[in-house]
């Protein structure tokens, strides 16, 4: 175990040596006991339907541009009844453009989330359960994928790839799953010392029966632990990829939103209603993945519950 | 082999891998291999130098032994746009990018450090259950938007500091420690600091606060009580050293990330660096300045890893006597 690890986690996440002892489904539930966890589903939960439901919230098209009942382009209007968070300097609607942009952010956030959750299962599992040449090949892999930096590669790979939402997930997917599949090996190696896992081999059990039998049970809290850090990292990738400018110009996201204020002189202007709440939008996210991820921190690593 | 000689040899394997995953990534852009180093609008003469450099007329093979002995010798070959060798752009914007992480770093670390081990002194206060969701929300922000919040009120609300760039235009100094050094350059510096500090502290906040909490349940901590020495000196003097020590990795670690993580905000602030030049280059699909780019920051990366490894020896010497 290097100290190398991409620093993602929250909070500084101590590396599973204690004990394992079996884990059950129910426990995903039993975690909104925590009040972080709870906030952070019920956040969850909001943006949920905010992207379901867009098309009826949004006001406007976020396209669209928009005149004054005068004839006058409704440019870079201050908020307003009609208008509620005023108008882009190319005379869209804010508040539509924001509801819009739920979409694309969740997108990237649970489809990364479930490729880094998957990728570093598998990769944790076959490194942990077979050792020998399979595991040094696989770390010696995840060394050299945290030895890459992380945005300027996700730019080369999405600027050579192309803009779009799935590349910036398979670059994220890319990079991400070592932490992950670090942490699942090392558990991995002291849940096939245990004797739940001798009684399978005994009773002649084949390996992969007791891999994904008998041992991926146990591991999947880590995975949707790995799972949930991985949200907010792809929705900050996406949001930075976007300022930058190499994202989807065709798909409304706030990160984009951000590019057009930055590059229309919102800052200039003052023009706060245009460019805070597209950020607020992205905090409130990414946060409530560190919040959950936090409360299961908690279950798996009971040490650092300060008692 | 020794700790120092295992970790070494690992360094340079990363970073072979790594400048092979760029010479692929590169070769296998649609088109004619030699896109990566030639621009259509080359003359003749540098159409020539480059091709002969990079060896862009051989198979694949050779070219990919050529790149790899061109890159030991820091040759990187010609920006697309600015007819330079690529190294001595990169070498112009390195200073800018290394004192503006280095800076923000250590403000965001000594502040960071203290604010964590007060947090972990006053556990179970109001304080700490109302910081860390403070904290947690500094990590959660875009550093790019932070820094638009930044510009927004102290650039062009208040109009206290310059908006974008290092110097102001125009300004000729005799030398680079003139420009470095000078109040102007100063001013320029302050936003984007701030930007990062605010972005940076709650790493080793947190950091700092769960070693507080370990250290404080170690055995000489209890003794140090039962000597009856004051509160103030057993967190300063016993608690707060010990858990010093773990920040220096999580320091080496995050220099050598945001090397590569200041492209963002390099680019709100216009601050002439290696992030944004690198961001500049694939913008405007000039390869061979991209290339360099991402390699100096993976190499500064990878080095520091390397660094953090060997602290991290230094400090657990189980891990380096151990199989690690």
């Amino acid at each position: 175990m290097g100290a190398a690890d991409r620093i993602t986690a929250p909070l500084a996440l101590p590396i599973a040596r204690q004990a394992p002892h079996k884990r059950k489904l129910s426990m995903l539930v039993a975690q909104l006991r925590d009040p972080y966890a709870l906030i952070g589903v019920l956040i969850y939960l909001a943006f949920l339907l905010v992207a379901i439901f867009a098309n009826s919230l949004a006001p406007y098209s976020p396209t669209d541009i928009l005149f004054t009942p005068d004839g006058q382009l409704a440019a870079a209007l201050p908020p307003s009844l009609e208008h509620l968070l005023g108008t882009t300097a190319l005379g869209r609607d804010v508040f539509s453009q924001l509801v819009m942009g739920a979409r694309p952010s969740l997108f990237v956030g649970v489809t990364a989330a479930i490729a880094v959750a998957t990728v570093g299962t598998v990769v944790g599992l076959l490194a942990g359960y077979f050792g020998g040449v399979v595991d040094r090949m696989l770390m010696r892999l995840a060394d050299i994928v945290l030895g890459l930096p992380f945005l300027p590669f996700v730019i080369v790979l999405v600027a050579l790839l192309g803009p779009s939402l799935m590349h910036i997930v398979f670059a994220v997917a890319l990079l991400l799953w070592p932490n992950a599949a670090r942490v699942i090996r090392s558990q991995v190696l002291t849940l096939s010392q245990r004797q739940f896992v001798e009684a399978a081999r005994v009773t002649g059990a084949s390996d992969w029966r007791i891999l994904f039998v008998h041992v991926a049970p146990n591991i999947l809290p880590l995975s949707f632990l790995y799972g949930t850090i991985a949200v907010g990292w792809a929705i900050l990738t996406q949001a930075s990829v976007s300022f930058l400018g190499f994202g989807d110009s065709d798909v409304i996201s706030w990160g984009t939103m951000l590019q057009d204020a930055y590059a229309s002189q919102a800052l200039d202007r003052g023009q706060y209603s245009w460019f805070v709440p597209p950020g607020v939008c992205i905090v409130l996210v990414v946060l409530a993945g560190f919040f959950i991820s936090r409360g299961y921190e908690e279950l798996l690593f009971p040490k650092l519950r300060d008692s | 082999m020794s700790y120092i000689g295992r970790r070494f040899l690992h360094m340079v394997l990363v970073l072979w891998a790594i400048a092979t995953i760029l010479f692929l990534m590169f070769r296998l852009m649609p088109g004619d291999p030699s896109t990566a180093y030639i621009d259509p609008t080359f003359t003749g003469e540098q159409r020539q130098l480059v091709l002969q450099q990079f060896g862009l007329d051989r198979p694949l093979y050779e070219q990919y032994f050529i790149f790899l002995k061109n890159l030991a010798h820091g040759e990187f070959g010609l920006s697309f746009r600015y007819r330079q060798p690529v190294l001595g752009l990169m070498l112009s914007v390195l200073p800018n990018t290394l004192l503006l992480t280095l800076t923000a770093l250590f403000i965001a670390y000594a502040l960071g450090g203290l604010f964590g081990a007060l947090l972990a002194w006053k556990r179970g206060s109001l304080l700490e259950t109302a910081s860390i969701p403070i904290v947690l929300t500094t990590r959660a922000m875009p550093d790019f938007w932070l820094g638009m919040l930044v510009l927004a009120v102290f650039a062009f609300g208040l109009g206290w500091f310059p908006s974008g760039g290092a110097n102001v235009a125009g300004a000729r100094y005799a030398s680079e420690w003139d420009r470095i050094l000078s109040f102007d350059y100063l001013r320029h510096l302050a936003l984007p600091v701030l930007t990062l500090v605010a972005y940076l502290q709650g790493l080793p906040a947190l950091l700092m606060r769960s070693n507080m909490l370990e250290v404080m349940r170690e055995e000489f901590v209890t003794m140090a009580r039962m000597k009856g020495l004051p509160e103030r000196t057993i967190m300063l003097r016993h608690a707060a050293r010990n858990a010093l020590l773990p920040l220096l990795t999580a320091f080496a670690i995050s220099f050598g990330q945001l090397i590569g993580g200041n492209v963002v905000v390099e680019t709100v602030f216009s601050w002439p660096g290696l992030g944004r030049m690198l961001v500049d280059a694939v913008a405007n699909s000039d390869y061979p300045l991209a290339q360099g780019a991402f390699l100096v920051i993976a190499f500064v990366l990878v080095f520091m890893n390397f660094v953090a490894d060997l602290f991290y020896g230094l400090l657990d010497p189980r891990v380096a006597h151990g199989s690690g």
